[in-house]
């Protein structure tokens, strides 16, 4: 039998805190590589001041005084729990959510969560609660992925029940669409999380988690692959470009999550990240 | 004058803003706005109109004024604001055409406006315009003083008034209707790798 790893739950907060600073002034490696990548290609001059623009955002965000943006986001928190891990002290949704009340109070982030949706929409301060998702995965391990998600193109998200005849093209069809309407709203040029098959709710998921994988990484499938690559082109020939100004560079990355799904089904669901993509991982 | 033609092509505006002063910003200019603006957003809106219809006097008059739609993050000490870049414009959409009843002539926020407000604006000579969206750390740098005036309660959804000094943005949708966002895509469409559904007229 396994030896049992005792985690105290105040490791998960400091972790948690430590993240949502991080994320929300420092923009990981690999997007920093994706905009400029985009800056490098972009074909339209205003859309090359712009991306200009964003470049310069980065750089003072990272001076650590300001915030990337303003809307620092919904903590979307992504833990992975070995199953020999023990976790000691407070339980696991307040240790985390503690996390985010210490960061985003200690880092001079926004408060974006209302308590309830359509009674008082009461700011809750502090912006708990978090956002939780959990596994249990084999190990003595715990990861924790923080995303500080945008409200904007949290908004511009988009899901469907097609039916299995729709296809790739309704699929593809359903991509576009998702993004050709969150035009300037959703901050372009950003990442476009798409989840297929499953059931209702693990659809929204893959496309939620197919957000935080390495920004322009492949699906390891080198059929899903080839569909990103077809989704990508596809996506920036629909010229919006950054701040929808018109260009050629609308997406960053375009990531594809697949899973089983029912013979009746053809679940997509499309998950906007804009190009304040805001994700680090910690592991303890 | 509230509008100082630049050197440069761009335009700095700066509020109250008559009718004749909206009519020379047009879709696509670059526009620096400086002076005194309103800070407010979706909960903000939400209570102005409850005032409006409860016949209670706002907390500012909108009257050739312009807003901001922004919901800034908290100050750190010795700062005047933390990050402070704009929020989608389409959610005020509800609200827009009684504001500018009350005779605001400009907004300032992102992303694009529904056909009524784009109407409102024609109705009431009135100018929105888009600011970078999320470049929330550049913006701050061109705010020089904010107080909250109202809905403190609301936190980064309180109504503030705010001093910048030329805080760029493009003009979107003008008082003769133009739409800068429709212009802009049109020639860069590749029709030929996309569906027909997608496909926009062939680049003039």
């Amino acid at each position: 039998m396994a030896e049992v790893r005792d985690v105290d739950a105040s490791k998960i907060t400091e972790a948690v805190r430590d993240l949502c600073i991080q994320i929300n002034y420092t923009i990981a490696e690999d997007m920093v590589a994706a905009v400029e990548r985009a800056r490098e290609k972009e074909e339209s001059p205003v859309a090359r001041q712009i991306l200009d623009l964003l470049i310069r955002n980065q750089d003072l965000a990272a001076e650590g005084e300001y915030p990337y943006c303003q809307d620092t986001g919904s903590a979307v928190v992504f833990i992975d729990v070995g199953q020999d891990v023990h976790i000691t002290g407070l339980d696991l949704v307040d240790a985390i959510n503690a996390g985010v009340s210490h960061g985003y109070t200690e880092g001079y982030l926004r408060g974006s969560i209302v308590g309830d949706p359509v009674f008082e929409r009461k700011n809750t301060g502090d912006n708990t609660p978090a956002f939780i998702h959990t596994r249990i995965v084999p190990g003595d391990q715990i990861t924790i992925t923080v995303d500080a998600k945008g409200g904007g193109s949290e908004n511009k998200g988009r899901h469907a029940m097609l039916k299995p005849s729709d296809g790739l093209e309704g699929v593809t069809s359903f991509v576009l669409r998702a993004v050709a309407e969150a035009g300037p709203d959703a901050c372009p040029p950003g990442i476009i999380g798409v989840g297929i098959g499953g059931n209702f709710e693990y659809c929204a998921m893959l496309a939620k988690r197919a957000l935080v994988r390495k920004v322009g990484q492949s699906n390891p499938d080198p059929r899903i692959a080839d569909l990103e690559a077809d989704l990508f082109e596809k996506c920036n020939a629909l010229g919006i470009g950054p701040q929808s100004l018109g260009g050629t560079q609308t997406v960053l990355a375009v990531h594809v999550e697949m899973m089983a799904t029912h013979i009746a089904s053809l679940p997509v669901a499309v998950n906007i990240e804009c190009h304040a993509h805001r994700s680090g991982t910690k592991v303890i | 004058m509230s509008v100082e033609m630049l050197d440069d092509g761009r335009k700095r505006i700066r509020a109250p803003l008559s009718d004749e002063d909206v009519r020379q910003l047009v879709a696509g200019d670059v526009v620096l706005v400086s002076d005194t603006i309103y800070a407010a957003r979706d909960a903000a809106h939400k209570r102005l109109i409850e005032m409006l219809d409860a016949g209670e006097e706002l907390p500012f008059d909108p009257t050739g004024q312009i807003v901001y739609y922004v919901g800034p993050t908290p100050e750190r000490p010795g700062h005047v604001i933390g990050s402070a870049g704009p929020t989608t414009a389409s959610r005020m959409d509800k609200y827009t055409p009684t504001m500018l009843q009350l005779g605001l002539k400009g907004i300032i926020g992102k992303g694009g406006r529904g056909p009524a407000v784009r109407e409102s604006l024609k109705e009431h000579t009135a100018v929105y315009m888009a600011a970078l969206g999320g470049g929330g750390a550049l913006a701050a740098l061109q705010i020089r003083s904010q107080k909250v005036i109202a809905f403190e309660e609301l936190g980064p959804e309180s109504i503030r008034e705010m001093e910048v000094e030329d805080l760029p943005v493009w003009v979107a949708n003008d008082c003769e209707g133009r739409d800068y966002y429709g212009q802009a895509v049109a020639p860069w469409r590749k029709n030929e790798l996309l569906p027909e559904e997608f496909h926009l007229p062939a680049r003039t």
